[in-house]
């Protein structure tokens, strides 16, 4: 028995020679610096709930982001904004999936066409956030300041827009620098660096990337706009 | 030749249709997430609105799992890179419940030995005051 189960694959993996883990060094590092990046947002998202949970009051997400582009100032329109931006952040890593299939098959004109909707939805995701960030600030929202109430109308601390600024801040930042990954990778695609080296696997790596970009907005969404 | 490249083509389309099968799968999510936000709008009793929001976490959970699974492939990794990614991760249930535990157990201490503070947080603003001045910190 125990020479059968030598032969398995999962045993032979740690003979020596290759990688334990069957991947390529680089997308090896990537899961790992993309770990540590989730034990980041996590910290950053357990110390907004731990303040969240020691205050009396806090200010009701439904009366902050109620309003929308182009439409009266007085507009009662919550959750609309912000459905749109995370229907665009998924939309956009299904393109991403697109592409590193795309990849995997070799075409070329696949991975070019699926990486510019990628970059196109990454770009319309970061206006959306420059609209909302700049709509609150003209509203006297920013670090410091806060001028929405709480929800049962008494007086709010600056907790909330610090912890809102400084999340939705990081993750914004994690998209523009996606989005400039996204650029360098299609720019290499068109200078047929890949088709060179016979495969496609650094499109993988910003795959794994941007995926990573839209799972943090499914927490950041869910703690801030929903509950 | 031809059975290598009829292969390649089923697996090809598998692969496409498990991409869309995912997709629907996370906006059909996010849509029952959404309407649950709606819904909750509505609902004046803490404990509905605490249980509609757990509800809303797991879906959240679940929009992780299609997405870490499927969308950036974990699943159809090797087990020692599955476990070498996902095992760490569950200091995360310390960290969770640990935090939220304390932070609660402020607000009750506070509470209770502060009435003070207590009295303060209970104060209602009318809209037009509180634009004028802002409140800079706790």
């Amino acid at each position: 028995m125990a020479v059968i189960s030598t032969t398995l694959p999962s045993e032979k993996l740690w003979t020596g020679g290759k990688s334990p883990f069957n991947v390529e060094y680089g997308k090896l590092m990537m899961w790992y610096f993309l770990m540590s990046d989730a034990f980041t947002f996590g910290a950053f998202l357990i110390s907004y709930g731990t303040i969240r949970f020691s205050s009396n009051g806090w200010p009701d997400p439904n009366e902050v982001f109620r309003s929308f582009p182009l439409a009266p100032e007085g507009i009662h329109a919550p959750l609309v904004f912000v459905s749109i931006m995370t229907f665009i952040l998924i939309i956009s890593s299904v393109t991403m999936v697109l592409a590193v299939h795309e990849g995997h098959k070799m075409n070329k004109s696949g991975v070019v066409n699926n990486l510019i909707l990628t970059i196109i939805g990454g770009i319309a995701f970061l206006s959306c956030q420059a609209w909302e960030w700049s709509h609150l600030y003209s509203e006297g929202a920013w670090w410091g300041s806060n001028p929405f109430l709480n929800a049962d109308g008494s007086q709010s601390s600056t907790n909330f827009t610090n912890y809102f600024f400084t999340i939705t801040g990081f993750h914004g930042f994690h998209v523009l620098s996606g989005v400039v990954i996204n650029i360098v990778m299609l720019i290499m695609t068109l200078l047929d660096k890949f088709e060179q080296r016979g495969h496609y696997l650094m499109i993988e790596k910003a795959g794994l990337y941007w995926h990573f970009v839209d799972l943090v907005w499914v927490f950041v969404f869910t703690c801030f706009y929903l509950i | 030749m031809s059975n290598t490249t009829a292969l390649a083509e089923a697996h090809d389309n598998s692969t496409t249709k498990e991409i869309w099968k995912i997709t629907a799968y996370l906006s059909i999510l996010t849509i029952i997430e959404l309407a649950l936000g709606f819904w909750m709008m509505g609902l004046n009793s803490d404990s509905a609105r605490f249980t509609v929001k757990g509800v809303i976490v797991i879906l959240m959970i679940a929009k992780a799992f299609y997405i870490v699974a499927y969308f950036m492939h974990l699943k159809h990794e090797v087990r020692n890179l599955i476990m070498t990614i996902i095992v760490p991760l569950f200091l995360f249930v310390w960290f969770i419940t640990a935090f939220l535990y304390e932070g609660n157990s402020y607000k009750n201490l506070r509470n209770t030995y502060d009435p003070y503070k207590k009295a303060q947080s209970s104060i209602k603003v009318s809209n037009s005051e509180s634009s004028e001045h802002k409140v800079h910190s706790e």
